[in-house]
């Protein structure tokens, strides 16, 4: 059917058009964001939880480490944070690689404007196929991500952690738990329903914050939008247009509003279960409306 | 060179002012926080100016959304679930290419296609559909006696609006329209990264340091400093926006006043 793209019209050249290789990749682009989503929002959670732990901790250096990786993410703009970290995480992954695999190289690495760790230690290495040096930026990003991420989450569960009443801590105390149980059994359990409001909240802002991905140099949606929306040529291609760049991206708009919107109706619903039995407001609330 | 010349060369090249030609090889200390430096006078320019229109759409959106009438709350409703629900990344992207393709049927559209214009007006709109569901959220929580107190006194329609509903409603959302202008000149940061492009390399501060992280491979000196100055810019704004907070609230005895919480930014 589409074998020959100047015969067809309408209807058909468009679904021709939508389903060309490249269209394909873009589709597949789509996917890397929903990847992307499901990889950051569990490590992310995890980078939290970690460090609103550390944030809460008995020991104080650890209890300063918590608390200053919380202050310092969320202080500064977040972008030059995605700008910073790619590189610097790249640079301390090749310089450590570089410590272990060649102990005995002479040569300066930070050579004025130049960044030169020997061939052994370079991420990922120069002879490796395109599909590794792909997965290990898109491992790159969804690293800061979570770092950047687990920052706003560390804050989240930090607060929800304290929002738990103290009486029950204090019950769990008087039954005898130790310390490390009343964290696990009382604590944790609990917490989750005072996290989720900040924890959805933050879910919103992850969403938004995919298309970032283009500039840690994954090859994304707004990248395929680009390149695909651009005046073609029929030198060039089968399917002649003008710039359609704009319409690519009100489509990119109109699948973040829904993606936005099935997100909203999938959190309140698990607001809903969360709050059953809960001795808050809700909870009371659920309660009434049920007896 | 020394670092005055620096200065008096490079200060307002983000303007276009100044010496043309970018350093290129050994790069100071001093360049790179001058440059950058530089860059902010964007930031500041997109974020005060955004900032201050995007206020008076704002009021009357959260306005629009707390009427009863139809016709004006489902286009308010529409308008905030538009520029909330999407990423503003995309929201520049695809202003900067209406305006592009509006440019060649209207010549008289050239102006929006550069970013002192295009950006500051996708901004204006985002800004005001955020602080438009900051008042909303106020506006519904005014104590009823405050209303109640106005009717009583015989006000309605335009003075019990300018007297009591339309001071309440700041006060209350002040605290959350803070943290919404520091995440604004956040946001800023954007505008050089998402199409609209930086004429003759004159963009704002975060387009200076990722050129100087490109060319030293070094990131660890441009964003540090990039990061002083935004710290710099968000406590001014604190302080600023510390003010009126306190003028908001001077009617209040002290233990009923609203606290100011400083909640920096997540991106949008």
């Amino acid at each position: 059917m589409c074998s020959d793209p100047q015969s067809i019209e309408g209807l058909t050249w468009l679904a021709c058009y939508l389903t060309t290789g490249k269209h394909m990749s873009m589709y597949w682009a789509l996917g890397t964001v929903l990847l992307l989503l499901a990889v950051t929002a569990p490590s992310a959670l995890l980078f939290g939880f970690g460090g609103a732990t550390a944030a809460r901790s008995r020991v104080a250096p650890l209890r300063w480490l918590g608390k200053a990786y919380i202050s310092i993410v969320r202080g500064v703009p977040d972008i030059a944070f995605f700008l910073f970290f790619v590189i610097a995480l790249d640079q301390a992954f090749e310089w450590l690689r570089h410590q272990i695999k060649c102990p005995d190289w002479d040569k300066e690495i930070w050579q004025g404007n130049d960044f030169l760790v020997c061939p052994q230690a370079k991420l990922p290495l120069g002879t490796s196929p395109q599909w590794i040096h792909e997965t290990y930026g898109f491992f790159l990003a969804v690293l800061t991500f979570s770092i950047v991420f687990g920052a706003f989450a560390a804050n989240v569960i930090f607060g929800a952690m304290r929002a738990v009443p103290a009486a029950q801590i204090e019950t769990a105390e008087a039954y005898g738990m130790s310390h490390r149980q009343t964290f696990w059994r009382v604590l944790v359990p609990q917490m989750w329903v005072y996290a989720l409001p900040g924890l959805s909240n933050l879910w919103m802002v992850l969403i938004k914050a995919t298309p970032l991905l283009f500039l840690l140099g994954v090859e994304d949606i707004v990248y395929w939008a680009r390149e695909l929306g651009g005046t073609k040529t029929p030198q060039f291609t089968d399917y002649p247009h003008g710039d359609w760049r704009m319409w690519y991206f009100f489509a990119l708009l109109v699948f973040y509003l829904m993606f936005t919107k099935v997100s909203e109706v999938v959190l309140s619903w698990i607001m809903t279960r969360l709050t059953r039995g809960q001795a808050t407001m809700g909870g009371e609330a659920q309660r009434k409306a049920a007896a | 060179m020394s670092c005055w010349e620096t200065i008096a060369d490079y200060a307002l090249r983000s303007q276009g002012i100044g010496e043309r030609l970018l350093p290129r090889t050994d790069f100071t200390l001093c360049q790179q926080f001058t440059l950058i430096g530089s860059g902010m006078i964007w930031n500041i320019y997109f974020g005060t100016f955004a900032l201050v229109s995007g206020f008076f759409l704002a009021t009357a959106v959260a306005l629009g959304k707390a009427t009863r009438s139809v016709w004006l709350r489902k286009p308010s409703e529409w308008f905030i679930f538009v520029f909330r629900g999407s990423p503003l990344f995309i929201q520049f992207f695809f202003a900067y290419f209406l305006f592009l393709s509006l440019k060649s049927s209207y010549p008289a559209m050239a102006p929006f296609t550069a970013a002192w214009l295009g950006a500051l007006v996708v901004l204006f709109l985002n800004t005001a559909a955020y602080s438009a569901e900051i008042f909303y959220g106020a506006l519904l929580s005014i104590p009823k006696g405050d209303l109640e107190a106005a009717d009583a006194y015989g006000m309605s329609g335009w003075s019990r609006f300018r007297r009591v509903v339309w001071p309440t409603m700041l006060r209350l959302a002040w605290p959350a329209y803070t943290n919404e202008a520091i995440f604004l000149f956040h946001a800023t940061t954007l505008v050089f990264f998402s199409g609209f492009p930086a004429a003759q390399q004159s963009g704002d501060a975060l387009y200076y340091a990722s050129y100087f992280a490109d060319k030293t491979f070094n990131p660890f000196v441009p964003y540090p400093i990039l990061a002083f100055y935004f710290i710099l810019l968000t406590l001014t704004v604190i302080g600023m926006f510390g003010l009126v907070n306190k003028r908001l609230n001077r009617h209040l005895p002290q233990d009923r006043r609203v606290k100011m919480r400083f909640r920096p930014n997540l991106i949008r």
